[in-house]
């Protein structure tokens, strides 16, 4: 009785002491647009790592598109497409070239390889540079080459965790613009995570707020608004009402030097 | 079941398209697949820069060059029936494969830096044929040494055996060489996690390796500790394999068949560990 793509009943898990993701329950209908947002370390990457079977979760379970994540994680492989925070093209190879390996990998028909690779190229505008080398690319190109590498075998969910960091006003819009035609197009279900609040009000149909491993509020970002009782509230006020306005919470050296790294790489 | 598909089909609805059936996958067939997949992305990076494969050319060389004709002029290291020069070309070969294949991990780690390895640790291919595939990769970028070694020890005057059973055999010891060393590496770079670390390592490991082994010098000049030690560094018996087969009058010590088993065999049981720990390297 799966009626819904994404799925989480109390997933959770922890690094040592320290509980990134505590009991998380969500549920999200195909075809939505869902954002997660939340401060640096309010656990938002540890849940994307455990949905794309990265990392096994301590407790819990998650289905996606049906399949259990820890005792189907290959078939959840298959049926989802990923675009990790970090960096994630070859830059040593071309946008054509990430995207072939890509299209093997997802056992993609031999004949049909070549051709989805180009059209894949022009859907997210890189036809002229697709035999560049990925390292003369500009942040948003390859932000755009990596959204592509991931919708290639026409993912029934994508996930992408930070898509946008780094990256200039312009470029963001031109992501955000191919985001929604991945939508409209596919019916592709997103699961994005971010911080930018302009981000999760200008795609997500839903929200969820997260602070401390925890869901703080879920919904539409009209209803978050309206929900904190302030007038004319942005997205910002929700955020800050419900993560607890501190200006220290989490976020290791760690994780503050891969940001700014790919914020500068991206930048 | 989810109503994405317009055919609504079950479980299969794994696929969006309707010109993509549902499929079954046979599982070995996929590891294959997979596996030489990884390592054609190594070679289409090898052809788009091969600067790298000429500067390790350099280090060889300088072993060849300088060492081996030094100690071929003093004739202090018995060497059987090989000039020195013979007896040091295929364990200079050996060296060089065991140099490119050992900092390998430094690649898995910086991959993992970039989110390279995320990606692929989410697509259908296999953890294990991942790996292997890296192995493989290896294998590709030693086999390009190889050929520079070929072609220094045949300019040097090395009496190279041309048959094309001992080229087969010397080609398969360098692929095997190199994925053993390659996977060990991966297996550190797993268990240390950070570059600063595994370089420390690495170097640490290199010298000792080389050192306790057959390379350059045979097993019998060795004192009896260092002897039992090469005993179980593998790196001993792809000298070995190598020495027997690649040069005229080479003779094994342990034996190619023992040399081969060897190789194989600890080579599938770091594939089966790196399989186990290369996920978590992610985390």
């Amino acid at each position: 009785m799966e009626s819904n793509i994404l799925v989480t009943s109390e997933l959770t898990r922890k690094f040592k002491s320290l509980t990134a993701v505590d009991h998380l329950n969500l549920i999200i209908p195909p075809g939505e647009v869902f954002g997660l947002l939340g401060p640096n370390g309010a656990g938002k990457t540890t849940t994307i790592k455990m949905l794309t079977t990265l990392l096994p979760p301590t407790s819990g379970n998650a289905t996606v598109a049906g399949f259990d994540i820890i005792n189907h994680a290959s078939q959840v492989r298959r049926v989802i497409g990923y675009v990790p925070q970090l960096l994630s093209a070859d830059g040593t190879l071309s946008g054509y070239e990430n995207l072939l390996i890509f299209a093997k990998l997802y056992d993609l028909p031999r004949k049909e390889q070549s051709m989805r690779a180009r059209g894949v190229l022009k859907f997210m505008g890189l036809t002229d540079s697709a035999d560049k080398m990925v390292r003369t690319y500009s942040g948003g190109m390859i932000r755009r080459l990596e959204i592509g590498q991931s919708m290639l075998h026409h993912p029934q969910v994508l996930f992408l965790d930070e898509p946008t960091i780094g990256l200039d006003p312009i470029a963001r819009n031109v992501v955000w613009d191919h985001l929604k035609r991945l939508c409209d197009d596919y019916g592709t279900t997103i699961f994005l995570t971010t911080h930018m609040m302009e981000e999760a009000d200008n795609i997500c149909q839903r929200v969820a707020i997260m602070h401390l491993g925890k869901v703080a509020a879920i919904g539409t970002p009209k209803e978050l608004k309206a929900s904190i009782g302030k007038k004319n509230a942005t997205l910002d006020d929700v955020f800050i009402y419900f993560s607890g306005q501190t200006l220290d919470s989490g976020g290791s050296y760690r994780d503050t030097s891969r940001t700014r790294r790919v914020a500068r790489r991206l930048g | 079941m989810t109503h994405l598909v317009p055919a609504g089909s079950p479980v299969g609805s794994a696929n969006i398209l309707p010109n993509q059936p549902a499929q079954k996958y046979n599982p070995v067939l996929q590891f294959i697949e997979k596996t030489f997949i990884i390592a054609e992305l190594e070679v289409r990076k090898l052809l788009h820069d091969p600067t790298e494969l000429v500067t390790r050319a350099i280090q060889p060389a300088l072993w060849l060059l300088i060492f081996g004709e030094v100690f071929a002029q003093t004739r202090a290291i018995p060497t059987g029936n090989l000039n020195y020069i013979d007896f040091i070309a295929p364990g200079i070969l050996a060296q060089s494969v065991l140099f490119i294949a050992i900092f390998y991990g430094i690649a898995v780690i910086w991959e993992r830096d970039l989110g390279i390895l995320h990606k692929f640790l989410a697509s259908p291919a296999s953890r294990g044929s991942l790996v292997l595939g890296k192995a493989l990769s290896a294998g590709v970028r030693a086999l390009t040494q190889e050929i520079i070694i070929f072609f220094l020890a045949f300019l040097l005057g090395v009496h190279i055996n041309w048959s094309p059973l001992s080229l087969l055999i010397v080609t398969l010891v360098v692929i095997l060489g190199a994925s053993f060393f390659s996977t060990f590496s991966l297996i550190i770079a797993c268990l240390v996690k950070t570059r600063e670390r595994f370089m420390g390592i690495g170097q640490l490991l290199t010298m000792p390796l080389f050192f306790a082994s057959n390379a350059i010098y045979p097993i019998s000049l060795m004192p009896g500790w260092l002897q039992v030690i090469s005993r179980f560094n593998p790196l001993t018996y792809m000298v070995d394999a190598l020495r027997s087969v690649m040069v005229v009058g080479g003779i094994s010590v342990t034996g190619l068949g023992l040399d081969l088993i060897v190789l194989l065999g600890a080579t599938t049981i770091l594939i089966i560990i790196g399989a186990r720990l290369y996920p978590t390297i992610a985390y």
